[in-house]
């Protein structure tokens, strides 16, 4: 790892005492060590196979040394594809709603007073801080049959049913309305603070013009705001996206066992079944899955950087 | 826009409801007398004492709060280097992958994260020996790992925001470089260092999946004891724990947010006095 150009006052007396090479090399060499190396072996060890042995894990006795099987097995087993599919999809349906409910939201606390916006941001971020699992938990209790929760909206249902459609409670545990709801829940304010963060540098000055010439809000939000915002919306929804669909702890614990989501599937193939071959490819597939979007939100992001000085 | 906006103002209303309905009835439940968590069975504390005599409980706060200082004080020399890198070093062999390998652990799903850093432990410990156990040591170089990308984000984006004739001219008037870095560079960002720090301590200790991966039998943390329990069920004495915690770390985020607010506006001012006592 050789240093070539420092920027800055420090530049000489790093380069001459050899700073540079140290303060690289630290991080450098941790991240090498424990970030790559053990996704490199994920890598390798998906192209090998189940043994008996600890650690189960083995390869053909002879060229080529690797088997394809795992990744045969990924695309021709429709339990994976079933699982890529419910996650896919729950996640998308999670980013969605969080848009919907984050982007009212987001828009609201720009148009408070100042001292207002930064209660609100705070109170935003409160739940953000508090343990993630104990967020899980709380709708845990809320869903169960017996909660208050559950026993209102039965009532609720019951009332504007037909007599005989009356049900003792709503099935809410343990199904995929219940991951997306938890996950909307979680993932709200990774969508609310990307939004806010655009909204707020919006000039307001536009929305004034466009009410003077005789716009109509909901035209100005669909001619101005909306455009403008969505920079916000791409960042938000990838946020959400993107830990949405690898999430383990929500559908483990409030999600379906008959239709689980890819996190899972991994996390049992791993620690259940002991097929460490398969769990790899399922990860390594999954990466693959979340490396695309993330590809063309970078291309996305590169290219609003430099449109506004070509348009100049 | 005079108008009040009056449905943006109840979709907050709607929005905060559901932020706050769960934890509140969390809460509430807490102090419920039946031993059916949802169910109220009137009011009692009796679920704080138990609690509070429970061993295990106590036993994995310490140890998840050990882990916690531990990984965020390594976590913030690691990352503070790394972000400096990369704010400062613009051109170096291997800065690209240098850089993905900083982004990456951010995108990464904790559940691959958490498995192959337990293949690598295991794979460790039949080519080296080490680790024998996994437990203390292993958990907290898994949360370093990642809690410091973080942290090197947070210091990059610092720096580059940061007007480097401030280090030039302290330079210039004769400040020797570890002078222009203790006395310039790093109280300036020390804000960010300070909130990056408090950052992983509460992402460690949050932590369930890749702890999970990476501990050992006797190593169980406090999520991974209330993972255990919440796995058999609602509780009355985990809805305690859970508002002792919420409650803990949520006066503990005010109290960072107005500290640091303060700080940030006194240095603002005495920027700005010393500006007018130059002129």
């Amino acid at each position: 790892m050789k240093a070539a150009a420092v920027q800055g006052p420090f530049s000489r007396w790093f380069n001459r005492t050899g700073w540079i090479r140290t303060i690289i090399s630290i991080p450098y060499a941790w991240l090498v060590f424990f970030f790559l190396l053990p996704f490199v072996i994920v890598l390798v060890m998906s192209f090998g196979m189940r043994v008996t042995e600890a650690p189960p894990v083995g390869f053909l006795p002879d060229w080529p040394y690797v088997t394809f099987e795992n990744y045969q097995r990924l695309t021709g087993d429709l339990i994976y594809l079933r699982a890529f599919l419910t996650s896919l999809r729950n996640a998308f349906v999670a980013t969605v709603l969080c848009l919907l409910i984050g982007y009212p939201m987001a828009l609201g606390i720009t148009r408070v007073s100042k001292s207002w916006r930064n209660i609100l941001l705070m109170l935003v971020i409160l739940p953000f801080w508090t343990s993630f699992l104990l967020r899980v938990y709380a709708w845990i209790g809320l869903m169960g049959s017996n909660s208050w929760f559950n026993r209102g909206l039965t009532t609720f249902f019951n009332a504007i049913v037909p007599a005989d459609w009356a049900i003792t409670s709503i099935p809410m545990m343990n199904t995929n309305f219940a991951v997306v709801l938890v996950m909307v829940y979680s993932y709200l304010p990774f969508m609310i603070l990307p939004l806010y963060a655009n909204l707020e540098k919006l000039d307001m000055t536009l929305n004034e013009a466009a009410m003077d010439l005789g716009s109509k809000p909901w035209q100005v939000f669909k001619d101005i705001t909306l455009p403008l915002s969505i920079p916000g919306i791409v960042a938000g929804g990838l946020l959400v996206f993107i830990p949405a669909s690898g999430e383990l702890i929500i559908p483990s614990l409030v999600g379906s066992s008959a239709d689980p989501m890819i996190g899972r599937v991994i996390s049992d193939e791993f620690s259940s079944a002991r097929h460490w071959p398969m769990a790899s490819a399922v990860a390594v597939a999954l990466l693959l899955l979340l490396v695309l979007p993330l590809v063309a939100y970078n291309h996305f992001e590169a290219r609003a950087q430099t449109a506004p000085e070509a348009r100049k | 826009m005079n108008k009040r906006p009056t449905f943006l103002i109840t979709c907050l209303c709607f929005g905060f409801a559901f932020f706050y309905i769960p934890i509140l009835s969390m809460i509430v439940f807490s102090f419920n007398r039946s031993r059916l968590a949802t169910v109220w069975g009137g009011f009692s504390t009796q679920w704080y004492g138990k609690l509070f005599h429970n061993d295990q409980v106590w036993r994995a706060a310490v140890l998840s709060l050990e882990i916690a200082v531990v990984s965020a004080t390594f976590a913030t020399i690691l990352g503070t280097l790394a972000g400096l890198a990369l704010a400062r070093f613009k051109r170096f062999r291997g800065r690209t992958v240098f850089s993905g390998l900083v982004t990456a652990p951010l995108i990464m799903p904790e559940v691959i994260t958490g498995i192959s850093s337990l293949m690598m432990f295991i794979m460790m410990a039949e080519v080296i020996g080490w680790p024998g156990q996994r437990g203390f040591s292993t958990i907290t170089i898994a949360h370093i790992t990642f809690s410091m990308t973080y942290m090197a984000t947070i210091v990059q984006a610092r720096l580059t925001s940061m007007d480097m004739s401030v280090e030039e001219a302290a330079m210039d008037l004769g400040s020797k470089p570890w002078q222009v870095l203790k006395d310039i560079t790093l109280p300036i960002i020390s804000p960010a260092i300070l909130s990056g720090w408090l950052l992983a301590f509460t992402i460690s200790l949050d932590d369930v999946v890749i702890t999970n991966f990476t501990s050992g039998p006797g190593s169980t943390t406090l999520p991974l004891l209330i993972w255990s329990k919440v796995k058999l069920g609602v509780t009355p004495d985990i809805n305690a724990l859970a508002t002792i915690i919420v409650c803990l770390v949520g006066a503990g985020v005010v109290a960072a947010g107005v500290i640091l607010t303060r700080t940030e506006r006194r240095r603002e001012r005495d920027i700005q006095m010393a500006i007018a006592a130059n002129k």
